[in-house]
């Protein structure tokens, strides 16, 4: 428990160290620094979860104070109940695993070997600094951590202007829910006069009433930071373009790190997300919007790796599906199941666009299931969890129990239920579509034929190891009609409160069979359209609504156009006016005069001495006639 | 011994200033220059003598005494800076020294 302070503290080191020393490192040592902080991080931190076990009581470790000025004051501050045990658990283990990755497939980069491993250790230590923060300013500074992390890596091939724009975007647009964030923090301290996260959220308790104005306010601007980091609509167009990272990175941001930041901040707060029935419906329409909207886009997604981006915001959204009904437990149990199947699905996909020398097109790839046997059994697991497939995947138990708690919670409704059933049959559709793109069907490049794999242990024992909890991390909590393993639950519950369930016309049995059948069913319809007959979809994009339907499917529902027209050429508009506007137009004269005083008193400066020595008379007469006359 | 009035040697030393302005502006010869400030100089100890012989006081011969050691002193400054001048750009004329010109 003492050492809980060395969990951020060591990345954080690393970061530190690969900042100051690391460009003059041989590389093995820049490796060893960046991937052995976190694997260290880890061990601390599965130490400190079997500590926590026995009692599982609340632990919270003073550092020192931070801020102690004018009546205000922050300390840094950390503490581990069950909720942070899980998220540090997962963070440390699948940033390792990534980070062991990474030390390999990253060997290719001519330079910048130990600037990513340092801006991947200061991610996973901003993460953690957000997840274990006793009160919300740290956490706040975790959270902008993460985001300026997110810059820093998603244009870390900087010579590409393209990627510079991207960074830029998922930085503008995440700070817009960062705003409402920082407002919804001020609205609680003045309010409350801390905080810190246990002491707001008791009084808040204490002192707000269910529904009143101040806590809706409180909770929709936190919903708005929330929105931003996790990628949800409205502000989720930052994700499919910070796919120009690297692999390594987007598996970062997707699997343990920055999107999963607002399901926590809702989850810990989730007293105040309570007290604010509106929000918290709010929460699940945003959830189920995105999954929807996500779910359709990524159907449509050539690009391999936005695909997966849109699979994680349709997974996200599922989250927030659970958060507004109130099942906390199920919401943190498909993070945990989906930062490992999504860590997998992400560095598999990395070997396979190694392997194709840097081809991210699926419609470009084909037949790969021979020539790349682990990235092949890996996707299809990582896909078999992703779509749910009954029984054998974690993704079922996880992804059942938000289906079900939709339902069947006291503040669950039919239409949410519905809305996670059509995302299922989509995400089992678009998670096969990938499997049989890529591994599936006839060559269509003849880069697939010049292909050069060589995986060391570093590339494949993380694949391994993914692949193994992506099938079997669901058997913590299963339900009670296959074995009732309350685990998970039992653990969490410490930490976040029960999901009180109300009679329903299904029972959870009949739902399970239901979701089975859409997960089988969406498998088999990309197994007839993709692979049975893929000219069937390929004479239908040619015709006129065809092509239309595509487009606009595949720039993601048209949603950066609209942005575009709605936000971005006004705001330039604006800009571009404002700049010649009457105000300016002062600022312009000031400076005018200034340029021809300038000129006049240049070309009185001759170099002459006898016309100073005039000037010089001239004043003297001119100040003595001016006594004189007087 | 006759008194003369003030108002004479008032109206020399306005000439020889006078003289020593125009000496000043006109010539370009840096030395010919240095000499009209020594004229100008001089004028204005002469205007000083002559007001301390109208009022009856010392004051204005005192004065004089301070502005022959200041001109003593301008005169050595001035000199050096003629002779750095001549080294430098081989001329004594005056407006060819002009290349701090803005």
């Amino acid at each position: 428990m003492e050492l809980l302070w060395l969990i951020p503290a060591l990345p954080l080191a690393g970061f530190v160290i690969l900042a100051l020393a690391g460009a003059r490192m041989p590389r093995p040592l820049a490796a060893s620094i960046g991937a052995g902080s976190v694997g260290l991080s880890a061990l601390i931190a599965v130490v400190t979860a079997a500590a926590f076990f026995p009692d599982q009581r609340a632990h919270t470790q003073n550092l020192w104070k931070w801020i102690d000025a004018g009546g205000f004051s922050s300390d840094i501050s950390l503490t581990l109940d069950a909720l942070s045990v899980v998220m540090v658990l997962v963070i440390t283990f699948v940033g390792f695993m990534i980070h062991l990755y990474a030390t390999e497939s990253m060997s290719g980069e001519k330079d910048g070997y130990s600037r990513f491993f340092a801006y991947m250790n200061l991610f996973v230590g901003s993460m953690l600094l957000l997840v274990l923060a006793d009160n919300l300013l740290l956490l706040y500074l975790g959270w902008e951590g993460v985001g300026l992390c997110s810059y820093l890596l998603i244009s870390f091939w900087y010579s590409d202007p393209a990627n510079s724009r991207a960074a830029m975007k998922a930085f503008i647009v995440t700070r817009v829910g960062d705003a409402a964030m920082a407002v919804g923090l001020f609205i609680l301290y003045k309010e409350f006069g801390t905080l810190r996260i246990t002491e707001v959220m008791n009084m808040a308790a204490a002192q707000w009433s269910s529904g009143s104005t101040i806590a809706v306010a409180a909770a929709a601007l936190l919903l708005g930071g929330a929105v931003g980091k996790s990628a949800q609509v409205p502000l989720h167009t930052w994700l499919p373009d910070a796919m120009a990272g690297p692999t390594p990175v987007s598996a970062l941001i997707h699997a343990a790190t920055m999107v999963t930041a607002g399901v926590y901040l809702i989850a810990r707060m989730h007293i105040l997300f309570t007290l604010a029935p509106q929000v918290r419906i709010a929460v699940a329409v945003v959830g189920a919007t995105t999954l929807l909207l996500a779910g359709i886009s990524a159907l449509a997604q050539s690009d391999i790796k936005r695909a997966l981006a849109y699979s994680t915001m349709s997974q996200i959204g599922y989250m927030f599906v659970a958060l507004g009904v109130g099942a906390w437990t199920a919401a943190i149990f498909h993070f945990m199941v989906h930062a490992f199947f999504k860590a997998l699905l992400f560095l598999s996909a990395g070997i396979v666009i190694d392997a194709l020398h840097h081809e991210r097109d699926m419609l470009r790839m084909g037949g790969l299931r021979h020539q790349l046997p682990l990235a092949f059994w890996c996707i299809l697991i990582g896909a078999a969890s992703l779509s749910a497939l009954p029984l054998i995947s974690a993704g079922f138990y996880s992804k059942d129990l938000i289906l079900w708690e939709s339902l069947a919670s006291a503040n669950g409704s039919a239409w949410l239920w519905a809305a996670g059933m059509a995302g299922a049959l989509c995400t089992s559709a678009y998670a096969f579509r990938m499997v049989f793109l890529i591994f599936y069907g006839k060559a269509q490049s003849e880069a697939s034929h010049r292909i050069a794999v060589h995986l060391g242990l570093r590339m494949k024992a993380p694949l391994i190891i993914l692949a193994l909890l992506a099938l079997l991390a669901g058997f913590l909590q299963t339900p009670e009609s296959l074995g009732g393993i309350s685990f998970f639950s039992a653990f969490i519950s410490t930490a976040l409160p029960s999901t009180p369930t109300i009679g329903t016309a299904m029972s959870e049995g009949t739902m399970q069979y239901l979701s089975g059948f859409l997960s089988l069913l969406g498998i088999f319809l990309a197994y007839i359209f993709f692979l049975y007959n893929p000219d069937y979809i390929r004479n239908f994009i040619r015709k006129p609504f065809g092509f239309a339907l595509h487009c606009f499917l595949s720039s993601g529902w048209n949603v950066d156009r609209l942005y575009d027209i709605l936000f971005v050429r006004p705001f330039i508009y604006a800009a571009q006016t404002n700049c010649r506007d009457i105000i300016n137009l002062f600022f312009l004269l000031v400076a005018l005069l200034h340029k021809g005083a300038n000129r006049v008193l240049c070309a009185s400066q001759s170099g002459l001495v006898r016309k100073y020595a005039f000037g010089i008379a001239a004043g003297a007469a001119l100040i003595l006639g001016v006594v004189a006359l007087k | 011994m006759t008194n003369i009035p003030a108002e004479y040697g008032l109206v020399l030393a306005a000439l020889l200033f006078a003289t020593g302005l125009v000496g000043v502006l006109a010539r370009r010869n840096i030395i010919f220059i240095l000499l009209s400030i020594e004229i100008m100089l001089n004028a204005a100890g002469l205007a000083f003598i002559s007001a301390g012989s109208r009022w009856g006081q010392a004051d204005g011969q005192v004065m004089f005494i301070f502005i022959l050691v200041m001109a003593a002193a301008e005169v050595s400054v001035g000199l050096a800076i003629v002779l750095q001048l001549f080294h430098r750009l081989k001329t004594v004329n005056s407006d060819e020294a002009n290349t701090m010109r803005g």
